[in-house]
C-alpha cells in the first residue's frame, strides 16, 4: 500500500503536475501573446516572463507537498544564509513568503484569527500569525506546507523571528538554529561584528551536515554562491532600468517576481528566469513601453507591499498616471550582490548577512531613499506605515518630513498591513493617494 | 439669480453642502443639510433645490468633493478635499499658511504656499478623537446644546483634566467626573482642551507656517479657536463660512475649469 501511495505522489510530484503546470503556462502565454484576458485603462500588461515566474513558484509549492518523502526539509527566514543549506540539498520553505502567498490569497485573516484565538497577540507581525495559524489549522493555499525537520532564523530582520521560531521549534520539536547579527549602527560593521556571525555560520554547519545526512562539499558551496550573486546582480539591473523614462517595470510587479530570488536563489533556474526578464525589460525600454500608460508622476514605494491590495493600489496611482518606480523593499534583495564572495563562502556570508536593510539604521534608509530620488528621478514617496513590521516602519514620520526639508520630493504616510487586511481601509487610503497626486499636479 | 458660473458639492459625513459662485469666485449661493443614508436621492434633492433657488436649471459645471464625492453622478469632476479647502481658503482669506479642517468625521492639516498651493497635509481618518464627533458625543453626554459647547466651555474658571484621548473613554471618564461632583463647565474646557491637542500634534506633523487657519464645522465654536491660539500661540484666523469652504473650493475648481481665474478675497 506505502509502495503504492509513494509512486502516486511521485507521479504527481514529478510528472502530472508539472506538466499540468506547463500546460497551464502556455495557455497563459497564449492569452498573453493575444493581448487577451488584460483589461486595465492605466496599466500595461504585466511582463511576458510573469507566467514563467508563477510557474516556478507554483512548482516549488507542488514539489514541497511531497518533499517530506525523500528530502530534508528547512523552514528559513528570508534573508539568512540559505546558500548553505542549498549545498546540502535541503527542501527550503520561506514562512514569510508562504505568508505572503496568503496574503495575496486573501486567506491571511482567517488564519490569523487561528493563531490569536490561540492566544498569540494581534500586535504580533501578521505574518507570524498567518504561518501560526496555518500550523495549527493544517490550512494553506499552496495544498500542503512540508513539516520542517530543521528551523534556520536570522535575526538581521527583526526580532520577531527570534520568537517565532522559538514558538515554532516548541512546537514541532525540531531543531532550531539561530544566526545573531549584531546591529550596525554606522557605515560598516565592526570587523569583531563580522568574526563574530562568521564563527556562528562555521559551527553551524555540523549540525546542518547531521540534519541533512550529509557533508558539506565546497564546490557546491562556491556554486551556491555564484549562482546567488549572478541572480541578485540581474535583479539589481532589472530594477535600474527603471531609471528609463517611462519605467519598463512597475514595483507592483516587482513585489511578485521578486519571488525566485528570494526563496529559490543559488538555482540555476533562478538565473535564467531573471536574464529573460532583463532581455524583456530592455524590449520594452526599446520600445518605448511603460508600465504605467500615462506616466506623469514617477513614486517610490517605502516598506512591504499590501499584499491583499496589490493590483487595487496599482490601479489607483495608476489611474492619476503615476508609477511605482523605485522600492527600498525589492531593492533589499539586490543591494547585497556585490558582497557575495564564492571565493570566501564564510566570510562573505557573515557580510552580506549583516548589511540587510533592517539590520541597519534609520539613517540608511533615509540615506537609500534620498539616493534612489535621484537616481530614478521621482517627484514623490508613498511611506507604508506596516503596523505588523515595527523595524521597517520606526522613524518614517521624520523620515517624511527630513525628505520635503532637503530634498524638496513631498512624501505620504499610508498606514496599512502588509497581510492584515482589518488594518486597512479602502476609502481612507484611495482619499489620501488621490489627494497626494492632485497635490503633485499642481 | 442667473449669475452663477460654477458650482461646487461637499458630500461629507455629517453634512452635505452646495455652493454656487459667480464670476470672480464670489460665493452667491449655498445650502446645507444633515447628511442622510440615502445620499444618492439627497444629493438629487439638493441639486434641485440649487437649480430652484439659482434659476439655473442646469447646475453645471459641477465639482464634487468629500467622503461621498464619488456619489454624484452628476459631476463633472471629483476632487478630494485637500485641493478644495486649500483653494476656498486662498480664495476666501488671500494667503498661504496653515489650515486646520475640523470635519464631523475626520480632521487635517494643510500646509499652504503662498500662492495657495498645496505643499503638504496630514490626515486624521482613523480615530473620532480630535474631530468633531468627539465634542458632539460629549455634549450629548453632558446635556449641553452643541451650539452653545464653546460659549459654556470658555466661561469655566477651572478646567478638569481627561486623561483619555480615545472618544469612548472620554465619554466614561466624564461619567466619572460627574459623579466625584466636577461642574459641566471645566469638565467642557478640559474636552476642548485634549481636542485642540490632538491638533496641535497633527499641526506639527506638517510644521506650523504662519497664520494659522479654522475651517469646518467647528470652527463655529469659540473655545477650539481660542484653545488653539492659546496652544500654538499664534493668531487663529476663521474665513466666512468655515462649513462650506471645501464646497466653495470645489466650486472654484469648477470655474477654473470653464477658464475663469477666481479674483482676490
Ligand atoms: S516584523 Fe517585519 S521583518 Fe519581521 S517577519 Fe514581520 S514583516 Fe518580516
Amino acid at each position: 500500500m506505502k509502495a503504492l501511495g509513494d509512486l502516486r505522489d511521485y507521479a504527481v510530484a514529478r510528472v502530472v503536475g508539472p506538466a499540468a503546470l506547463r500546460v497551464q503556462r502556455w495557455g497563459n502565454q497564449w492569452r498573453a501573446w493575444r493581448g487577451s484576458g488584460w483589461e486595465s485603462a492605466y496599466l500595461a500588461p504585466p511582463l511576458g516572463v510573469a507566467v514563467r515566474g508563477k510557474e516556478m513558484v507554483a512548482r516549488h509549492w507542488l514539489a514541497g507537498r511531497y518533499a517530506n518523502r525523500d528530502r530534508k526539509v528547512a523552514w528559513i527566514t528570508s534573508a539568512a544564509p540559505v546558500e548553505l543549506l542549498h549545498a546540502l540539498g535541503f527542501f527550503i520553505v520561506y514562512p514569510e513568503n508562504h505568508g505572503a502567498i496568503c496574503g495575496a490569497a486573501r486567506v491571511a485573516v482567517d488564519l490569523s484569527c487561528e493563531a490569536e484565538n490561540a492566544g498569540y497577540s494581534r500586535d504580533l507581525c501578521s505574518y507570524a500569525r498567518t504561518d501560526l495559524g496555518s500550523l495549527f489549522s493544517g490550512r494553506t493555499p499552496v495544498g500542503r506546507l512540508p513539516m520542517p525537520d530543521l528551523l534556520f532564523a536570522c535575526t538581521n530582520i527583526c526580532q520577531t523571528v527570534l520568537f517565532w521560531y522559538r514558538v515554532l521549534a516548541h512546537q514541532l520539536r525540531v531543531p532550531l538554529v539561530l544566526i545573531d547579527t549584531p546591529f550596525v549602527y554606522f557605515e560598516t560593521a565592526p570587523e569583531h561584528a563580522v568574526a563574530y556571525v562568521q564563527r556562528q555560520i562555521e559551527t553551524s554547519v555540523p549540525v546542518l551536515e547531521k540534519i541533512a545526512g550529509r557533508s558539506l562539499g565546497m564546490a557546491k558551496l562556491k556554486e551556491t554562491g555564484t549562482l546567488s550573486r549572478e541572480a541578485a546582480h540581474l535583479w539589481m539591473e532589472i530594477m535600474q532600468r527603471n531609471a528609463h523614462q517611462p519605467a519598463p517595470i512597475s514595483v507592483v510587479d516587482q513585489f511578485t517576481l521578486m519571488a525566485p530570488v528570494v526563496e529559490m536563489r543559488g538555482e540555476p533556474a533562478t538565473v535564467d528566469f531573471y536574464a529573460a526578464m532583463l532581455r524583456e525589460v530592455d524590449g520594452r525600454i526599446a520600445e518605448g513601453v511603460g508600465a504605467v500608460k500615462d506616466e506623469r508622476h514617477r513614486l517610490l514605494w517605502d516598506n512591504l507591499p499590501i499584499w491583499y491590495r496589490l493590483k487595487d493600489v496599482a490601479e489607483m496611482l495608476g489611474a492619476g498616471g503615476a508609477a511605482l518606480v523605485a522600492s527600498t523593499y525589492t531593492n533589499a534583495w539586490g543591494e547585497l550582490a556585490d558582497l557575495i564572495d564564492p571565493e570566501e563562502p564564510f566570510e562573505s556570508m557573515a557580510r552580506t548577512y549583516l548589511y540587510p536593510i533592517l539590520n541597519r539604521g534609520t539613517g540608511h534608509k533615509l540615506k537609500t531613499m534620498r539616493r534612489m530620488i535621484d537616481q530614478y528621478s521621482l517627484d514623490g514617496v508613498l511611506l507604508h506605515s506596516d503596523r505588523s513590521c515595527k523595524p521597517y516602519s520606526i522613524g518614517q514620520l521624520d523620515q517624511r518630513d527630513r525628505l520635503a526639508r532637503e530634498t524638496g520630493v513631498p512624501a505620504l504616510l499610508l498606514e496599512a498591513d502588509h497581510n492584515d487586511s482589518r488594518c486597512y481601509s479602502e476609502a481612507q487610503v484611495a482619499n489620501r493617494v488621490a489627494a497626494f497626486i492632485e497635490t503633485l499636479e499642481r | 439669480m442667473t449669475g452663477i458660473r460654477a458650482w461646487g458639492i461637499d458630500v461629507g459625513s455629517s453634512t452635505t453642502k452646495i455652493v454656487g459662485v459667480e464670476a470672480g469666485g464670489t460665493m452667491c449661493l449655498h445650502l446645507l443639510e444633515d447628511s442622510e443614508p440615502r445620499a444618492e436621492e439627497q444629493i438629487v434633492r439638493m441639486l434641485q433645490r440649487a437649480a430652484a433657488a439659482s434659476g439655473d436649471q442646469r447646475v453645471r459645471p459641477l465639482v464634487a468633493t468629500g467622503y461621498g464625492r464619488k456619489l454624484v453622478q452628476q459631476a463633472d469632476r471629483v476632487v478630494t478635499e485637500i485641493t478644495c479647502h486649500a483653494r476656498g481658503a486662498y480664495r476666501a482669506l488671500g494667503h498661504g499658511g496653515t489650515l486646520v479642517d475640523v470635519g464631523g468625521q475626520d480632521s487635517k492639516v494643510i500646509k499652504l504656499g503662498p500662492q495657495g498651493e498645496v505643499l503638504d497635509f496630514a490626515m486624521n481618518d482613523k480615530c473620532a478623537a480630535g474631530t468633531g464627533r468627539f465634542l458632539e458625543n460629549t455634549c450629548r453626554r453632558l446635556g449641553v446644546d452643541l451650539e452653545r459647547l464653546g460659549e459654556v466651555a470658555l466661561a469655566a474658571r477651572d478646567e478638569a483634566t481627561l486623561s483619555s484621548t480615545c472618544t469612548v473613554f472620554a465619554e466614561s471618564e466624564i461619567v466619572s467626573l460627574l459623579a466625584h461632583g466636577v461642574g459641566v463647565e471645566p469638565i467642557l474646557k478640559g474636552l476642548h482642551r485634549a481636542l485642540v491637542q490632538r491638533l496641535v500634534a497633527m499641526i506639527h506633523t506638517v510644521g506650523l507656517t504662519p497664520p494659522l487657519m479654522l475651517s469646518g464645522g467647528v470652527a463655529r465654536n469659540p473655545a477650539v479657536a481660542r484653545l488653539l491660539e492659546a496652544e500654538t500661540g499664534e493668531t487663529v484666523v476663521v474665513p466666512p463660512h468655515p462649513q462650506l469652504l471645501g464646497a466653495f473650493g470645489a466650486a472654484l475648481v469648477a470655474l477654473e475649469s470653464v477658464g475663469e481665474r477666481p479674483g482676490k478675497p
